[in-house]
């Protein structure tokens, strides 16, 4: 494959990517890596929102990050739009290195957005943990492709994935696809999905005590999304993002 | 105040209420008794609008107003507050929070300025400290981690702070232990004993009416009201037994 070939549905990273998008990509965009090195030690944080209104024909991110022994990676994620949107972070672990994933889609249209992630665990003693979460409407799709190698002498990883998804309207979609692949023998991997629609009994709940259902589902959801930034221990930018990603859900006419 | 007229009502295709008529006054205490599946738990959630009961014939008015023409959320704002059997946990929102949107969505609805945070602390600690339940726990998620005494009287505390017009209280004492039902049955005295407030208990149990004395006991069967008396009823009831007291009234 030439560095100029653009990506197609048949592989497996780009399966439920948006077909018609990765026929008229610009190849330069789609194979430009950003490199992120964490020295030994150390901790970088990213907070990205990606909203339409800064991206108004989509998000296509791609970083690798290399974490030093004991380094830690943050990188919390809203993902809102109407078009194709990717955000993909390849991390590698050294020794007691962290990777702390959030992310959260927002889609409503025809619109895909998705988070792919591949953690390798090349070393002992490293942890990731990684919680995704999917706010789907219309005829939108959200997904997750969630990797993570672990190496023959990777002992005591310890690695957390879940993936939570909403389905707001009949015609959205969510897709999930975690890989564990695991060479070592003294390990924790962890994963769990769910697809599913707001809690109607806590809908019902919340109108019996006299909050109206717009009300009602915005503080489900903000409760739902909440989880994804959870791990993020800066009150601000907490706040910041939910405000971000509700205002992107109102936005989205639902 | 609520008055409930020939009121029939299905869950599925199973009709659950068969023609039950019942009236309480402002400034009265009605309890409910009745054997288990006589629609005790189907008329609350009729009363509060639940989806999926389904009302087919008969008229329910509070305060003068159709109660059946309004949406569950406007039913409270009306000032009905239903007290639930099985109060349900909603993960990562905390009471304080469902508590301040549902109150000010009430005064929102019924043309009121909203609370600001510091009165709406204030009202909360207050009412928490009359069911004696920790103000901590208002902090937490809704009804998540809670015992089944700490989720009832967490639902009285919910009604002290929004303060209805009526409740009506589905089986508001299972679950409680002894020290626990004479708090409940103390808040809910505090909080709706008033002239112009009324209250429909729901209960399995004499035990409760012990603090919260009502002023009509009313046996519900298969769907109706078919005997109606004064507290010794339930008294009656809890010594001989429904089958006595509905042979009487049959």
């Amino acid at each position: 494959m030439t560095v100029t070939a653009l990506p197609t549905t048949r592989e497996e990273d780009w399966r439920y990517s948006d077909a018609e998008f990765l026929k008229q990509a610009d190849p330069v965009v789609i194979h430009n890596w950003r490199t992120v090195t964490v020295l030994a030690g150390e901790t970088v944080r990213e907070v990205q929102n990606y909203l339409p209104v800064d991206h108004p024909d989509g998000v296509m991110e791609r970083v690798r990050v290399h974490v030093g022994a004991g380094g830690r990676f943050e990188s919390f994620a809203t993902l809102a739009g109407n078009h194709y949107g990717r955000v993909e972070v390849e991390v590698t672990l050294e020794d007691g290195a962290h990777f702390e994933f959030g992310g959260v889609t927002l889609g409503g249209g025809d619109s895909v957005q998705e988070f792919v992630t591949r953690t390798k665990h090349a070393h002992p003693n490293a942890t990731s943990n990684q919680v995704i979460r999917a706010v789907q409407w219309g005829k939108s799709v959200g997904n997750f492709l969630g990797r993570i190698e672990v190496a023959r002498d990777a002992q005591k990883t310890d690695a957390g994935q879940n993936f939570r998804a909403i389905l707001l309207e009949k015609g959205a979609t969510a897709n999930t696809k975690p890989e564990l692949e695991i060479f070592a023998d003294d390990v924790l991997c962890a994963h769990g999905a769910a697809i599913g629609q707001l809690d109607e009994q806590a809908r019902y709940y919340m109108a019996a005590r006299g909050i109206p259902p717009h009300i009602a589902r915005k503080l489900l959801i903000q409760a739902f999304i909440g989880d994804a930034f959870a791990e993020l221990d800066d009150a601000e930018q907490r706040e910041a993002m939910l405000d971000h990603a509700l205002a992107a859900l109102d936005a989205g006419a639902m | 105040m609520l008055k409930i007229e020939n009121l029939h009502a299905t869950v599925g295709d199973t009709e659950i209420l068969k023609g039950l008529t019942l009236e309480v006054d402002a400034g009265e205490v009605h309890a409910i008794m009745g054997p288990n599946g006589a629609g005790k738990s189907t008329l609350s959630y009729v009363l509060g609008g639940r989806p999926g009961y389904e009302v087919t014939s008969g008229s329910v008015s509070f305060d003068g107003k159709d109660l059946l023409d309004m949406d569950p959320h406007e039913r409270a704002a009306e000032g009905l507050f239903l007290g639930f059997q099985y109060p349900v946990e909603i993960p990562g929102v905390s009471n304080v929070q469902f508590l301040r949107e549902a109150l000010n969505a009430q005064r929102a609805a019924r043309g009121e300025e909203p609370l600001s945070g510091g009165d709406f602390l204030k009202l909360a600690r207050e009412k928490a400290g009359l069911l004696k339940l920790d103000m901590e726990m208002l902090k937490r998620q809704v009804n998540v981690g809670f015992s089944g005494g700490e989720k009832k009287r967490s639902e009285m505390v919910q009604m002290g702070i929004l303060g209805p017009k009526f409740a009506v209280l589905d089986e508001t004492d299972s679950g409680l232990d002894i020290d626990a039902l004479r708090i409940v049955g103390d808040g809910i005295n505090q909080i709706m004993r008033a002239d112009n407030k009324g209250v429909l208990l729901i209960t399995h149990y004499q035990r409760l009416l012990d603090y919260v004395k009502p002023d009509k006991v009313h046996v519900l069967a298969d769907g109706r009201i078919v005997k109606t008396g004064g507290p010794d009823l339930a008294l009656r009831l809890e010594s001989e037994g429904y089958d006595g007291i509905m042979a009487e009234a049959a």
